[in-house]
């Protein structure tokens, strides 16, 4: 298990994948940093933290493309699926190794806050409660890309159903207003990432945002575990 | 290590891919599974190995079920996919190292890994990217793979597919000194390698056995000498025509030209189990022409399938 989640991580890193993503990430927080915080003269990142939806939605479907896509048009699933590991276990440490190239994606938030701490005193409270919602919304998304990866064999096109799948995901608060009958519209938009991950960004961590998006991550990574069995006894 | 099959089928919707296969191998057997593109060799190795589950049937290696204990089966095979499963961005020893991690191998590693290298060649190019190698080296090195670990059942598919005659060769010997320690599986669909390196043939069709039997019966029972190319030197072609056909056991002759100066081709075809060549000789010298070639024809793996499927369906058993 471990073995693959080395390979899986380090593959980012021996192809410019790994680099783009991170560049992607460091140059658009940074825009959001020096316009909506730096310029503004104060200590509040809540505009870099909600512009991190976009950077996310950008870039999660590029670092997930290809974990499981990739594996099957190269037919090196074989190596995988017959050496002696069960199928959670290869799901887990492709998860694991793109969650990891995530987070440091946005570790860059916290070389923000640590600038900040020289001129004022920063929340601490607050800024480790954003981290948590975007680590959060991070591992939902991811397990949604991996899901969606492992569907196809063709990485193109598994980035651009996560892209439209991830889209939606965060954009069902305003597919919710066009639903006139109240009880879906409701249903929607408690189900909207944006919803819930808006929450953090205001500041409020509650119990049920975090097991939302648990749960999230837990039911894409068991349904792509299925998927994959699926496709032996197919 | 011993292979245990009952009943294996795979179907996809309607099509069955493995049609009722079974069979047993032995510990220390070099098995061929012989049959044209499509037959079904591919999938019950996937099978065999835990890429694919069965839709009927069990598969057993080492008196383990594949199902009910993968962990345990995976780590007794090294198998050799028809597409080596390699890592182009890696180098060799990365990739072998990976596998070795994958596997979770106890052996000492760089020993391991070396006297693996050293084994199929591929110590020269070790630190090389794999997607950089040629053809040759990257199924060499899906051989390497296959065998980290050292796993007592070796499961190739089409190992020599896309090498040079060279390099086939050397396979084919690596082959056959493995299989003095591992007991080995791998698929073709040339007769000529199956034979050249394997104890014993399983030949599968439409997914279905319909032989199984030594390289040597195999060879007797759709024999050379049924089918006989003879070049005698005489000065008409009608007169050695006229006196092959009067020998017993000869069914049909047929003339093939001039294909030498001074001589002339002919193919006879005997009944089954009849062998001529002594007659032919005999009767060649007596009439004072000279003999300059007498070749059995082999068996294609074509006709050993119509003489197969002749058989099984002349016994009525079958459809």
């Amino acid at each position: 298990m471990l073995a693959i989640f080395k390979r899986e991580f380090k593959s980012f890193f021996t192809t410019p994948l790994g680099y783009v993503v991170l560049i992607i990430f460091n140059i658009f927080s940074g825009i959001y940093f020096w316009f909506g915080t730096l310029y503004n003269d104060t200590v509040d990142m809540s505009y870099v933290y909600s512009g991190f939806t976009v950077i996310v939605l950008s870039t999660m479907p590029i670092i997930t493309m290809r974990l499981l896509s990739e594996e099957r048009r190269q037919k090196t699933d074989q190596a995988l699926l017959t050496a002696p590991v069960s199928l959670a276990g290869i799901v887990m440490s492709k998860f694991f190794a793109a969650f990891l190239l995530y987070l440091i994606g946005i570790s860059v938030t916290l070389v923000y806050s640590t600038v900040l701490a020289f001129f004022a005193q920063p929340t601490w409270g607050y800024i480790l409660g954003n981290y948590l919602g975007l680590m959060l919304l991070g591992a939902a998304l991811t397990s949604v890309g991996l899901l969606i990866s492992s569907i196809t064999e063709n990485q193109i096109v598994a980035a651009f159903i996560s892209l439209a799948a991830m889209f939606l995901l965060l954009m069902l608060d305003t597919v919710a207003q066009l639903f006139p009958v109240q009880f879906i519209s409701d249903l929607l938009y408690a189900l909207s990432f944006q919803t819930r991950y808006d929450n953090f960004v205001a500041g409020m961590v509650s119990l049920s945002d975090i097991l939302y998006f648990l749960s999230a991550t837990v039911i894409c990574l068991f349904l792509t575990t299925r998927v994959m069995e699926k496709r032996r006894w197919s | 290590m011993t292979i245990e099959v009952k009943n294996l089928t795979k179907r996809y919707g309607h099509n069955k891919a493995v049609d009722d296969i079974s069979f047993e191998i032995k510990e220390g057997e070099i098995v061929g599974f012989l049959g044209p593109n499509g037959a079904g060799k591919t999938t019950t190795m996937n099978i065999l190995t835990g890429y694919l589950s069965a839709s009927e049937g069990v598969a057993k290696i080492g008196g383990k079920d594949i199902l009910e204990e993968p962990d345990e089966v995976k780590k007794m095979i090294g198998y050799l996919p028809e597409q080596p499963p390699l890592y182009h961005q890696m180098t060799v020893l990365e990739y072998l190292n990976f596998i070795y991690e994958l596997k979770k191998v106890k052996l000492p590693r760089e020993e391991h890994i070396e006297s693996i290298c050293r084994l199929v060649r591929i110590d020269n190019v070790a630190k090389r990217v794999i997607g950089n190698l040629s053809k040759g080296y990257k199924q060499r090195v899906g051989i390497a793979q296959a065998l980290i670990g050292n796993p007592p059942v070796l499961i190739l598919d089409e190992p020599t597919v896309g090498l040079d005659p060279k390099q086939i060769i050397e396979i084919r010997t690596l082959i056959k000194r493995l299989g003095e320690s591992h007991t080995v599986i791998l698929s073709s669909h040339i007769l000529s390698e199956v034979q050249a390196v394997c104890d014993r043939i399983l030949i599968i069709n439409q997914g279905k056995l319909i032989a199984d039997s030594s390289a040597q019966e195999l060879t007797k029972s759709f024999g050379s000498t049924s089918n006989l190319t003879v070049r005698v030197a005489a000065s008409d072609e009608e007169a050695p025509f006229r006196m092959l056909g009067k020998i017993p056991g000869a069914e049909k002759v047929e003339t093939l030209g001039c294909k030498e100066a001074g001589s002339f081709d002919y193919e006879i075809k005997s009944k089954d189990g009849v062998d001529i060549r002594n007659e032919i000789v005999k009767r060649v010298i007596e009439r004072g022409w000279g003999l300059l070639m007498i070749r059995a024809q082999e068996a294609t793996l074509e006709e050993i399938f119509i003489g197969l499927v002749n058989k099984t369906s002349s016994k009525g058993g079958k459809k």
